[in-house]
């Protein structure tokens, strides 16, 4: 199961992100775009989600995940087509020889964040 | 259990957004959420695994600095890879300098058989961890300080789904397929042999006893990865060995490559 993971790799990322502006936010809600050829099974992230961010800066955020479909060019009549798997072929020549186009990306495209009370800050709670 | 807060964001009615499903809106505009007040919108931009390309970025120019070939070993558990890796060892390490990363969840036992072969041996336990990660192989480099001109091994955990996601810097990746598993293996597991480059199929000297359709699975590979080539033999018998020492011999020779597209 990969998607732990992949979970903490998006954990390391965004605690970066927030520490770099003073660590002193609520993260609300990260933003992923994960390709339906990316290899991940998003129901799996969902699942693992809830647990794997607790007690860390993330704590509490949610998971908005953009799914972004299969698209290919074919290498040998340049179609350009949907590809649902990697071993479909060119529906105009049978090939399957194609440059995936989308439906790869597994990316970390922004986060939410909310700025905690200035008291909060100064009494140093987070 | 669903996401926390899911309620919270209004232009996410579902969670699971399909660029298909948004003619209109595309994907800039689905993510581009007006935040509410006191909230902001931080751009990231960055691929999830990042981190980990950039340390397989880092290992494959090490490989390269040292004139290294380095091969991933990907299979599920019990195809052979280190029944093959002992054998290669054995008939070719007299010629060659050879180092082995053991990928396993737990025990040495396999580093212990790589090691009764003479090759200098590292074991990695992923512990509950399905697949090696860059950091990993640079840790078990540290160790192996492998000489100028070798040839390092990184058996993966067995595992058709995971290790593939996870670039870790080699020249080449080998995925391991026997004939007591399935024909239709490429289909089921797509992702490992579209990033392979090489697909070794072992226990043929099982062939005859057998029903499988070895030009089905080929078939159904070249599907996935147009690319892929084959190599049949027998870490058993010994059959088709030498055409895998052939292939290592030209990586050996020209052992750079780009990195792996993932």
């Amino acid at each position: 199961m990969h998607e732990l993971s992949i979970i903490h790799s998006i954990i390391e990322t965004v605690e970066a992100t927030v520490q770099k502006r003073g660590g002193a936010v609520q993260v609300e809600c990260v933003y992923l775009q994960i390709g339906r050829l990316a290899g991940v099974e998003v129901e799996n992230i969902e699942f693992l989600w809830p647990a794997a961010i607790q007690d860390t800066l993330l704590e509490g955020a949610a998971c908005a995940i953009e799914r972004i479909a299969g698209e290919a060019v074919c290498l040998d009549c340049q179609t350009d087509y949907a590809v649902h798997n990697y071993f479909d072929p060119c529906p105009a020549c049978g090939s399957f020889w194609k440059e995936v186009k989308a439906g790869e990306e597994l990316k970390i495209k922004s986060i939410e964040i909310c700025a905690q009370p200035a008291d909060a800050v100064a009494m140093g709670i987070n | 259990m669903a996401f926390a807060a899911a309620g919270k964001l209004p232009k996410f009615s579902s969670l699971k957004l399909d660029s298909s499903a948004l003619p209109e809106a595309g994907i800039a505009n689905a993510t581009i959420v007006a935040p509410e007040p006191g909230k902001s919108l931080v751009e990231v931009e960055r691929d999830i695994l990042d981190k980990n390309n950039r340390l397989a970025e880092r290992n494959r120019g090490y490989f390269e600095a040292k004139g290294i070939a380095a091969f991933n070993l990907v299979s599920s558990p019990g195809s052979g890879k280190t029944s093959i890796l002992e054998r290669t060892l054995s008939e070719c390490g007299l010629q060659t300098d050879f180092y082995v990363i053991e990928g396993d969840q737990q025990t040495a036992r396999d580093a212990e058989r790589i090691a009764a072969c003479g090759a200098p041996v590292v074991q990695v336990n992923t512990g509950k961890g399905c697949h090696l990660e860059a950091n990993m192989v640079h840790q078990a480099l540290r160790q192996l300080n492998p000489s100028e001109g070798s040839i390092v091994f990184i058996e993966n955990v067995g595992n058709l789904v995971c290790p593939s996601m996870f670039d870790l810097g080699e020249s080449k990746r080998v995925v391991v397929i026997s004939i007591t598993e399935g024909e239709d293996k490429p289909l089921k597991y797509p992702d490992m042999f579209r990033t392979a480059q090489l697909c070794l199929i072992n226990k043929m000297d099982l062939l005859p006893y057998l029903k499988f359709d070895l030009d089905a699975l080929k078939r159904y590979a070249r599907q996935v990865n147009p690319e892929l080539t084959f190599i049949e033999l027998s870490a058993t018998t010994g059959q088709g060995m030498e055409q895998w020492y052939a292939w290592i011999k030209e990586q050996q020779l020209n052992p750079h490559s780009v990195s792996l597209d993932i």
